[in-house]
């Protein structure tokens, strides 16, 4: 397997180092466009800072800033942002029980604790892997998600609607990127298929931040309930190295 | 509530929420059934937030240029292209589609 330690170089980089990289740019670019759009919804560079350097959870911060752009209060903003953020914890639970970090690095850890970085270290099959895909996709976000987000707030209108330049297209090509190595059997496909369809019945229907939470008690329900296929079951877990790009 | 308070206050909510998970102890999920179950959260999470970032528009659904991007994202994926590059043909596609609309 790896012969020696990963380190600056590109060559001793594992998957999972590859794959966290990947993540941490295409995520980190699309800070320009949060900082576009909240210093267009009237939020001040500093404001705008504190949320990514702070909150640092985009779908919260999204939901924050639209919010207060479609005219809400700053409570109303407040709610919004707090619920789209308590799927954090379900990964954090996940996150505890698969990487077990100690101390100071718990605290580091819950702060890092996002969409990608879970899915990145979800994506690899053993821990070591599991760990750098973790911490390379966690910290590389908050470093680019920030760096990006100044830049996106201070070019604000310069650059106009950042949709024109499609990076709200990158986001869904991630996310269906991280969910692509995933859909192998059909058991995982048929899951998708209807935490899919229950989202998209449930956005119009409630508040922000509660679809998504619809969908994790839908998954939730089904790998509770949902009887483990047989044929799906036997792949040996070093098969599955290299699944990441 | 002033903007920097909501921002401060829904700050230290949403790094609460994040440790409030790691507070779970581990062995709680050390077992079959809660390896699946969390499994089963990933796919359906994914898969939400592939729909929403492709169709949610406020509190409605719309198909717009992003739908361009899924297709594209997929067929990439199919292809065995590298993620970063799938990310980027789907930023491409739809800047593309935006811009052919205009």
């Amino acid at each position: 397997m790896r012969p020696s330690q990963p380190t600056l170089r590109p060559a001793s980089w594992t998957p999972a180092i590859r794959m966290g990289l990947s993540i941490a740019v295409a995520t980190g670019l699309y800070g320009i466009s949060f900082g576009a759009l909240a210093v267009a919804a009237g939020l001040t560079v500093g404001q705008t800072m504190a949320l990514s350097l702070l909150m640092f959870t985009g779908g919260s911060q999204f939901a924050f800033i639209g919010v207060i752009a479609g005219g809400g209060v700053p409570s109303a903003a407040l709610g919004a942002a707090a619920l789209l953020g308590v799927r954090n914890a379900i990964y954090a639970m996940q996150m505890n029980h698969m990487l077990q970090p100690l101390g100071w690095r718990k605290a580091l850890a819950a702060q890092v604790t996002i969409d990608e970085s879970v899915a990145t270290a979800a994506g690899q099959t053993t821990l070591a892997e599991q760990r750098r895909g973790f911490w390379t996709a966690g910290l590389g976000i908050f470093v680019l998600w920030n760096l990006f987000t100044f830049v996106g707030a201070w070019l604000g209108d310069a650059l106009g609607d950042p949709r024109r330049w499609g990076l709200d297209g990158a986001a869904v090509a991630a996310f269906l990127g991280l969910l692509w190595p995933r859909l192998r059997q059909r058991e995982p496909v048929a899951l998708a298929v209807l935490s899919g369809v229950v989202t998209a019945l449930a956005l119009p229907l409630l508040p922000p931040g509660l679809p998504i939470l619809v969908a994790a008690a839908v998954g939730a329900a089904w790998g509770w309930w949902v009887p483990e296929r047989a044929v799906a079951a036997p792949v040996a877990p070093d098969a599955e190295e290299g699944t990441a790009p | 509530m002033t903007l920097w308070f909501a921002i401060l206050v829904g700050a230290a909510v949403t790094y609460l929420t994040k440790l409030s998970g790691y507070a779970v102890p581990a062995r709680w999920l050390a077992n079959p059934r809660m390896t699946r179950v969390a499994g089963a959260i990933t796919v359906a999470l994914l898969s939400a937030l592939t729909v929403m970032n492709t169709f949610a528009a406020g509190a409605g659904l719309v198909l717009d240029a992003r739908l361009a991007a899924l297709v594209v994202a997929a067929l990439a994926l199919w292809a065995r292209l590298p993620f970063l590059l799938v990310v980027v043909l789907g930023a491409g596609a739809a800047g593309a589609v935006r811009w052919w609309q205009i």
